[in-house]
This record gives C-alpha cells, structure tokens and sequence, in this order.
C-alpha cells in the first residue's frame, strides 16, 4: 500500500473542511477524488501534502505511520503536488523555479540541473526551455513545468488538482498521456477532478467527497456518470435538461474590426474581432483562460478601448461611452472576479446594489436613497435566493455561489439589454449554478441578447445558441451549437479556426 | 493563547482598539516616567489631567485641536479613498508662507473683506501644494506617499527661505521671523480671554460637510469604493482620477485652513517653527477615529493632549518636548496593534474564544 | 577645473552617498522579500541618536557603530511584530514607525544635543588612495565607507548568485507559492526587516559619528524617505542602488559647489534640491517602467499562513 488515511479530519472556523476521511492508495494506481467545489478536496491534497496540518487521524506512508511536517519533508518522502492554481514564481526562470523546489543537498549546479530538466522532459514528451521566464510561458507550458519538477526527483506519488480544468482538449489528452506513463513505472496518482469523462478514461479507483466526507468510492471503468453524479450530488439533486432555443431577433451588439493592443507585457492583443449578438440568443465563447478573455470583458464595459473598428449596441457606436454611460443604454457586466471586481467584500449587500445600480436607483442629483438602495437589494435577495443573514452582511462573508446570485440578479435587475457574463457558475455549486442558468435563459427569452464567457465546455453547450471560441485574441468563427462538434470546439480554442489552413498557432499551444 | 479569525469582522472591536491603545500608552507612559525616575502617578496626571484642570487649560487645548481637527478631515476623506496623503504638513506649511504673505501685505489696508480673502489664499495655497502630488499620481504614476513626504521637505524649506529672506522683519533685530500681524488680519477671538479662534466653527462646520457627503452622496460612496477596492471601482466605471485631484485638493484646502487658522490665530507671524507636526498628527487622528467624523472629533481631542500635556510635563518635571512624538508614536503603534482583534479573536486554552457580547458568531456545526 | 577639485567633489559625494547606500541596500532587501516599511526615517533617527549617545559615554566608536545597527534593529522588530505577525497594514505601520521614531530619538537625544565627539578618522589606504579623481574618494575614507561598499558587494552576490537570494525573491513575489513548496515565509520576512533595521541603523551611526558628527533631532532629514524612493528608482537591484546613491550623493552636495563658484542662492533653496531630484527621478522611472512593474509582486501584502 503506497498511501492510507485513516479518519483524516479538519476544521476551520465556521466550516468542517474534512471529516474523517479514510483513503487507500496502491502503488502504481491512478486514483481520482471526485466531488463538487468546496467538497473538501483540495484541503484533503494538502493535508497529505504537509501544506496544511491536520486536526485529527493518521497517514501510513508505504505501510509506515507518519506526520508530515509540510512540503519538504512530503517531498523527501517521494511525493509531489501540481497546484490548481500554480505555485511558480513568474518573474523568475523555469530552471530557477525547479531549482527552489529541490532541497540543496540534490541541487547539483544549474548547468547539471538544465540539463536534468531537458532530459526529463523529452522521456516525457514536455518540452520547454529552461532559461525562459515562467510569467511568459502558457498556462499549458506553466503546468508542464510544475510537473517536470515533481518528476525530477524520485517520485512515488504524484497529486493533482484539477489540472484539466486549464488545458484545451488536445493538451489534457496529452496529460492523460503522461499520467498513464508514469503509473505504469509505479508511481501512483491522486487526480482531482469533478469532470467524469475523464476519470472513466484514466483511473482506476475513485473516491467521492461531499461536504467534507467520503460519501462513497466506486471503479470508475464499471460504474455508470449517472450513478458517480448521484454519489457526489447526492440523491435530491438533477442534472439540468438542455434549453430550448432562444427567440433570435435583430441584431444588438455588434464589434466590426475592432483591434486593442496590450496595456502592458501581460495582456492579450485583441485583433479583428466581428462578432454580432443577437436579441434573445446566448452566444458561448470557449477558450482558455487567458488568451483575451478579461480584455474582450473590459472592452464591452468601456474600460479599456479600442484604437480600430467599431462597437455598435442598436446600431449606434458605443465605443467611446464611459462604462456608466453604457450602462445608461442597457448594457451590464457580470465580471469574472467576484471579489474585488463584481463586488466590494467589505462592503454590505446594500451597499454592493449600489456598486453598479446606483447609475439607474437610488441616486438623484449626486445624492442617494438609502431606502430605496435598500429595498432593492432586498428584493435581489429574495427573487435571487441568496442565502444571506440580510441586506447589511458583507459581500465577503457570503459564499461564492450566493455572492454570484447576488452580483448576477443585481445586473439583471438592470433590465440590460446586452449582458455580457463572465464564468458565471465558476466556484459555484450545483444548486446555485442551476439557479443562475435558469435566470440567464430566462432574461433571453425576455429578449436580452448575452455573451458568455466560460471555460466550462458543459455549460457553453447547455446555454448558448450558438458558439465560438476565443484564442490568442482572436475570434473563430460562430456558429449554431448543432454545428459545432466537440473536436471543432477544440480546435477553435486551440486556433485553428480554418480546416484549410491550421496553421494558425494558438497562446496556450 | 493563541489567535483564531473571526467570521466577521466585529465591529465592537472596531471601537474599543482606539480605547485599548490609549490604555496600553497609559501603561506605557507610566512605566517610562518610572524608568526615567520621575513618579508615575503624578506624571501622567500632569500629562493628562492637569492641561485641563481649568478652562484657560481646554481653551489650550481647543487650540491645538483646531489644526488637527481641519487636517484630520482632509486626510479622512483621502484615507478612506486609499489616496495616502502623507502631505498635509508641506501643504500647512506652505499655506502658512502664502497666507503669511498676504497678512503682511494687507497690514495696511482695513476692509471686511481681508481675513476671507487671507482664508482663501491659504486654501487654494495648501490645494496648490496637494496638486502637485495630484499630477504627479494620476499622469505620472508616481507613488503619493513619496511625492507628499518630499514636498514637506520643500515646503519646509521654503518657508525657511521665506523668514531669513524675503520675509523677515525689518525691525526684527535679524530673528528670522516676519513681522507681527496687523490685528485685523488675524481671526477673531471666541473670548478676549482666551487663545480660541472662530477657526473652530469652519472645522465643524466642515467636519458636519464631511460627514453627510460620506453617508449621503454618490461622490462620497465612490470615494469609500475606491479606497476598499480600486478594481470594482475601475469596474463600476468611476472615474480615478478625477476621484484622486477632488481628495487631494480638498485635503490641501483643510491644511490650507488649518494653517491660516494657526498662524492668523494664536502665532500671529511668521516664525521656522510653526510646524508642530499637526500633519502628522492629523494621520494618527484619522486612524484613532476610525475614519468616522465623530471619532476624529474626540481623537483629535486626545492628539491635543498630547500636545499641551507635553507641554505641561516639559514647565512641571523638565522632560523634553520631544515626549510629545514618542507618546503619539506609541499610541499609533498600539492601536495598529489591537486592530488584530477586528478581524481576530484570542483564544485561551482552556477557556475557548472570548467573546464579545455583541459578536455574531455562526455556531460551527461539527 | 584641478585634480584636486575633482578629488574633493568625489570624495564628498561618495561620502554623502553612503548612508543613502546603507538604508537603501536594507530597503531592497526587505522589499524583495515583499515587505513595504516605510519607517526608515524613523529607524535611522534612533540609529543616529543611539549610536551616537553610545560612541559619546564609552568613548569608542566601534561601541557607537554597534549600538547605531543594534537600535535600529531592535525597533525593526516593532515593525516586524506589528507587520508581519498581527498583520496590520505596511503603510500605516511604516508611517507609525517613522513618527515613533522621530519622537523616540528626540527623547532619548535631548540630552546630547550639542555634545560633541571626534569622529570617525579616515583611513587612507596606502598606493590606491593617491589615484588620481577617484583614490581619494575610494581609499581614504572612514571604517564605515568601507564597510557599505563591502556590504554592497555581498548584497550584490546574494541576489544574484545565491540560493538564498533565490528564496528571498521567492517570498516576495509569490509568499502562497513559497509556503507551499515549505519555505518558512514568515520567518524569512522577519529576517529582512530586522536586517533592514540593522541598515537603517548603520546609516545613522555613520550620520551621526562620521557625517556630522553630532547629534541633533531629525538629523537624517528625509535620507529615510529618499533611500525608499531611490530603491524604486534602481528597480530593487544592488548595482542601481549604488549608482543611484552616488547619484544622489551628488545632488546633495551640488549646493556646495554652487555656493563655491560664488553663485549667492539662498542655502535654504538649495536644500530643497535632493527632494527635488527624487520627485524628478521618481517621476522619470515611473514612465520608463509604465507603473514600476519591477516591484515584487507581493510587496506591502500581509500573508498568513492557513495551517
């Protein structure tokens, strides 16, 4: 036996991280956690890695009790972590990044330890140039260097989380890829994932988390999605059905040719972008993050503009407005970022309806109406069903999903008639998700016309009339969602947006 | 003990911290007067208590509390809004060189109109001063808490320009120091028997301005905005820049005021020391008040103390003057400190949390 | 324009340069490992006053030097406590630092004030310090010119060469990161600041034995808050701080030499001229970097560790 916990628990204040969890690993097997956000499964990878300390419960390493003290020492014992959200340091090179992550007593000179990546790399098929700065790698590139390091030592157990959820379909394939390799020389995987496909593909053992607790483990290769889905939602919950299609009307948000060059070393050159949006249709944008996403989001809110083309809403040009003159003719934004963008986590709910909604209630000649601020984010709360102690809890308090409902019902309340959103559902539980989907199809069929960003490749097909995919500032073409295949989607976030000449090469390549 | 993070952050705290930093300085102050040898008892009664055992000792200390007060409510409006105004003393100072000027030059001339016009020059002095820093944040990007601290040293330095040059007195047996104001120039007295000015009714008059454009206006709300996170800012579509001049402007003006309302007050000229330090004061009221109006009001009323209690202990037990920036710089220091327990709670072990009354705990289901 | 001139105006600008060199080296540091103290001023003050209440009672200015590093580390560790461990915000605690500080060295100070002392002696070094233009300015300065440049060399090798330097960057720009891969991240802050304290203190003991020597209040006179902005201006590397420091240096004593070709500018005006170059420089590097993106990435952000 590799790895076995035995009633691993933590908590933090206000919320059971981990409750007893039990957990067997064998040498050499692929082991998936499957479970929903904030089931615990994170928490339940660092607890194993050192990174945090467990309240109760014990850890047998190769049969033996230990006590990881934290990373080092989980990293002397054979084991290695591929953050979710990365652990490099960008303004630093991908040697020196490796170098930090090898104990000295293993850290030969740099030239030995250059060479040690480049020959780790190509019996992995990961190439990368070890003098490069991380920060200008792609996120793809950024996570094979993650991997490399954990591959550079001996290596008996290699975690995961989520590392699909920021990979195009072709590059998660060739992760699949490596995984397996290495398994097959006897390393053993944990993978974090809530995506089911990919577990049935890949492992060989599967432990469900829900609120914290095992709720139940399964062989992936004989249990049915719909039967892993019931044991990580539990029993009360559904899948949602697809929607009808949307009453496509006339067109109201246009972009002609619009070009916007980077702001600074890290943005994404918008180039060439047409795109013409509907009244009561949804149109999808896969692609992966960063490759022009948050400057498309910007350049609709009026924060960042163009120096070419045209933004056209009903016809007329809209690219010099101000956001909140935007806002005036019908336009709302649904950020990406919650928390320091969409709302003020100091702030009360109150307060966080005024953030945006102020531009049409409660404000009269510079002045506000609290009352009417207040009864506002009231009714956002009850019509949303956010689940809050009242109107005066602060933003931060809340959790990911009711703060989204709130941010989501508060646009919404703007009667917009272009919305554009942003990863509506990321972080956010089922319940909620389902909750915002239905509010989103809803405000279509009142006519609205909404551009959807999302990485979610599921949810792209659920909600959107038709789709297309963003790559390196650049837009494929859209079509309607019964014409765009699975591979086609793949292929248009990885840039090939014409069969003919796939030449083009994409930021996350 | 250890210390464990709230669920939300507890607004009793909130107001006690100021109330346990002035405790722990008490504390502090008692065992230095201790350690330097003078009975700890006494001292802290002459620091503390004595400046105003009589109504001549608070007219003193309203006085003091008169320039932090107009300094405070400038730098609580570009705290809030995280404009890290450090400046307000360069912007007194070189207000005072320009109000002091223009005092000089209307000696001679009588007219209802000199003491507004010498209240404005001040203003728009000081709101010159703070445009500086103003244009050099939001077209140069140049960080304000560096831009205002070395334009207190120019500042500073011209106004010592100002009284070994062109300013000094004629008559004045070549002290580097202006002449006296003409009586008309400087602001009325409340009383002929004390030292207080009119210049108390503007701070309140501008700290009640203050507090209704904070609660009541959108200008306010965007401010408050800006400062708790420039990103939703950006994303509601306020607009920075214009958010940045009005602050700094504004809080130049108050320091503008604050000097006239000193050097046309209790100092009636020109002199190198007229700086006290009120514009650094003004930033521990601001944090000692919370960066509420009511709280500045009665922080500003502690800072004086410390000023005329130093004062005090300086004629009383021959202590430096200096003790005056030790006790605000521990007062500072504390309340930086017992701020922790806003957003924590000690733990005994043993004992579990304690609590507050008032803290709004969700009960930890387990 | 003589040799001898020239000599002059290096050796008093390497001279001028070397307490900016001192509080600058240790602002880099603890910056680059995210840490955002603006109490400089506060902790050179009481490097000054103490080292020079400590060189003036024992008689021995090795004592003073010691004391000077010793006091400003030893008020670092407010800093650090406050900072680091209660995790109050950088700025206000920095500024909190500074007036602490300026009122701390007052008190403690009141009673030297006037006092004088001998001073630090130059030692010329013998052959080196003939050099024409720059022997004198190198080699024959005091113990503690030699120590900033020897303390500048190993500060170079440290962020450029070392694991170490590795870590501290490390820690500055991605403290999550660190943590995560099990580097002590609080500990290693700490180590800066109290290591910047120790700088910060030195620079005042040279001010107030070598510079000066004497003490008076608030003899730094901004030096603190000058070294803060010459770090952003040398984009937090150690052989930028050293040509800003000199450059710097040079700004300050241009008042002299102003004043020796007989122009009559009030000294006062001309006093202004360091203050002046900062903003001016400050100004000039913010538009060449578009917003100092140089500056570590996590630098004046609390971190606390979930464990």
């Amino acid at each position: 036996m590799r790895l076995e916990l035995l009633g691993l628990s933590k908590r933090y204040p206000g919320c059971v991280a981990n409750d007893a969890v039990s957990l067997k690993v064998e040498a050499g097997e692929i082991h998936a956690i499957l479970g929903e956000n904030g089931a615990g499964k994170s928490t339940l990878m660092k607890m194993i890695y050192g990174v945090v300390k467990p309240d109760e419960g014990q850890m047998l390493w190769n049969n033996k009790e230990v006590e990881i003290k934290g990373p080092a020492h989980a990293r002397q014992l054979g084991m290695g972590m591929v953050f979710q959200h990365f652990s490099l340091f960008e303004t630093l090179t991908v040697a020196e990044n490796i170098a930090l992550y090898l104990d000295p007593s293993e850290l030969g000179s740099m030239a030995a330890l250059r060479q040690h990546i480049e020959q780790v790399a190509n019996e992995y098929g990961l190439a990368i140039n070890p003098d490069r700065k991380v920060g200008s790698l792609s996120v793809g590139e950024q996570q094979r260097v993650e991997i490399i390091r954990c591959l550079i030592q001996d290596i008996q157990l290699l975690i995961l989380d989520e590392p699909t959820a920021v990979l195009t379909p072709a590059e998660a394939e060739h992760l699949i890829k490596v995984l397996k390799q290495l398994a097959a020389k006897g390393c053993s995987i944990l993978f974090i994932s809530h995506k089911l496909h990919e577990v049935n593909a890949l492992c060989d053992r599967a432990t469900v988390l829900r609120a914290g607790k095992v709720t139940g483990s399964c062989v992936p290769r004989d249990t049915s999605p719909a039967e892993m889905a019931r044991l990580m939602l539990g029993d009360g919950l559904t899948l949602t059905k697809a929607f009808e299609p949307g009453p496509s009307g006339d067109v109201l948000l246009q972009l002609k040719d619009i070009e916007v060059p980077p702001t600074d070393h890290f943005a994404i050159h918008l180039r060439q972008l047409n795109l013409s949006l509907r009244r009561g249709e949804i149109i999808g944008l896969a692609g992966v993050a960063g490759n022009g996403q948050d400057e498309l989001v910007d350049l609709l809110n009026g924060e960042l503009s163009a120096t070419k083309g045209q933004v056209l809403l009903a016809g007329e040009p809209i690219q010099r407005l101000g956001v909140q003159q935007r806002r005036h003719k019908g336009m709302a934004v649904v950020p990406a970022d919650r928390i320091g963008r969409g709302a003020v986590a100091t702030m009360s709910l109150s307060e966080n309806n005024l953030l945006t909604g102020c531009i049409t209630h409660g404000a009269k000649a510079g002045l506000i109406d609290w009352k009417v601020v207040s009864a506002r984010a009231e009714r956002i709360i009850s019509h949303y069903k956010v689940k809050t102690s009242g109107k005066t809890e602060m933003a931060g308090s809340l959790s990911g999903g009711n703060l989204q409902k709130f941010i989501l019902g508060r646009e919404i309340e703007q009667a917009p008639q272009v919305l554009v959103c942003f990863h509506p559902t990321w972080g956010v539980d089922v319940g909620a998700a389902n909750l915002i989907h239905q509010q989103l199809i809803k405000l279509r069929d009142q006519g609205a016309a909404i551009l959807l960003l999302s990485e979610d490749l599921d949810e792209l097909y659920l909600l959107s009339d038709r789709l297309g995919a963003l790559c390196a500032g650049q837009l494929s073409p859209v079509a309607p969602k019964s014409e765009v295949s699975l591979e086609r989607l793949g292929q248009w976030m990885a840039g090939q947006f014409d069969a003919q000449h796939d030449k083009e090469t994409c930021h996350a390549d | 003990m250890r210390i464990e993070k709230r669920l939300q952050p507890s607004r009793a705290m909130v107001l006690l911290s100021p109330v346990l930093a002035l405790v722990l300085t008490l504390i502090a102050g008692a065992l230095l007067f201790k350690m330097l040898g003078h009975p700890a008892g006494l001292s802290l009664y002459n620091y503390f208590i004595n400046p105003i055992s009589d109504w001549y000792g608070v007219s003193e200390l309203l006085v003091k509390v008169t320039p932090l007060l107009l300094c405070a409510i400038g730098l609580m409006l570009c705290f809030k809004g995280k404009v890290w105004n450090i400046g307000a003393e360069g912007q007194f100072i070189f207000a005072a060189l320009v109000s002091g000027y223009v005092s000089l030059q209307l000696m001679a001339v009588e007219g209802f109109w000199v003491l507004p016009v010498i209240i404005v020059a001040g203003a728009l002095a000081g709101m010159a001063w703070a445009a500086i820093a103003a244009l050099l944040k939001t077209h140069f990007q140049a960080s304000e808490i560096l831009t205002t601290i070395m334009l207190n040293y120019i500042a500073l330095n011209l106004l010592l320009w100002g009284v070994h040059g062109p300013l000094k007195d004629p008559d004045g047996y070549n002290f580097p120091e202006s002449a006296l104001f003409a009586d008309h120039t400087l602001l009325p007295l409340l009383s002929e028997d004390y030292r207080v000015t009119v210049a108390i009714y503007i701070a309140l008059l501008m700290l009640a301005v203050v507090w209704f454009v904070l609660s009541k206006s959108i200008f306010g709300f965007q401010i408050r905005v800006m400062g708790e996170s420039a990103g939703a800012a950006k994303f509601a579509g306020y607009k920075n820049r214009l958010l940045v001049w009005s602050l700094l402007l504004f809080s130049g003006a108050m320091a503008g005021v604050a000097a006239v309302s000193e050097v046309n007050g209790p100092v009636g000229q020109l002199i190198p020391t007229l700086n006290l330090g009120y514009g650094y004061a003004a930033i521990i009221v601001v944090f000692m008040g919370r960066m509420h109006p009511i709280g500045i009001l009665i922080a500003s009323f502690l800072l004086g103390l410390t000023y005329v209690g130093g004062e005090m202990v300086q004629i009383e037990q021959g202590m430096p003057k200096s003790i005056v920036g030790l006790f605000q710089g521990m007062l500072l220091f504390f309340l930086l400190a017992c701020d922790l327990l806003i957003q924590y709670r000690l733990v005994l072990p043993g004992f579990g949390p304690i609590r507050l009354p008032s803290d709004r705990t969700k009960q930890v289901a387990s | 324009m003589d040799i001898a001139f020239i000599d002059n105006v290096l050796f008093a600008t390497v001279r001028t340069a070397t307490p900016l060199l001192l509080v600058a080296l240790g602002v880099m540091i603890s910056e680059r490992s995210g840490v955002l103290n603006l109490g400089q001023e506060g902790m050179v003050l009481v490097g000054a006053a103490l080292a020079f209440i400590a060189a003036y009672v024992t008689g021995n200015m090795g004592w003073g030097i010691i004391a000077g590093a010793f006091a400003g580390m030893l008020v670092s560790v407010l800093f650090a406590f406050i900072a680091l461990s209660l995790m109050a915000n950088q700025v206000a605690t920095g500024l909190a630092l500074t007036i602490f500080g300026t009122g701390l060295s007052a008190f403690v100070g009141a009673d030297y004030v006037g006092q004088s002392i001998a001073g630090l002696s130059p030692i010329s070094i013998p052959l080196l310090s003939s050099i024409p233009f720059i022997g004198k300015a190198f080699f024959a300065q005091d113990i503690m010119v030699y120590l900033s440049f020897c303390l500048f060399g190993g500060l170079w090798w440290l962020m450029r060469a070392t694991r170490l330097g590795l870590i501290i960057r490390s820690v500055g720009e991605n403290p999550e990161a660190a943590h995560a891969l099990g580097y002590p991240v609080r500990k290693i802050r700490y180590c800066a600041v109290l290591f910047g304290g120790a700088m910060a203190g030195l620079a005042g003991a040279y001010l107030s034995l070598a510079y000066t020597p004497m003490w008076s209040e608030g003899i730094a006179a901004g030096r603190g808050w000058i070294a803060l902005a010459l770090v952003v201006f040398a984009s937090w590397r150690a052989n930028r701080v050293l040509f800003g420091a000199w450059l710097f240096g040079f700004a300050s004593i241009l008042h002299l030499l102003l004043q020796g070709y007989g122009y009559a500018i009030s000294p006062n005006l001309l006093a202004m001229l360091p203050y002046l170059v900062t903003i001016i420089v400050l100004v000039i590097m913010m538009q060449r970097k578009q917003g100092g993106s140089d500056a570590p990435r996590s630098l004046g952000r609390p971190f606390s560790p979930s464990r």
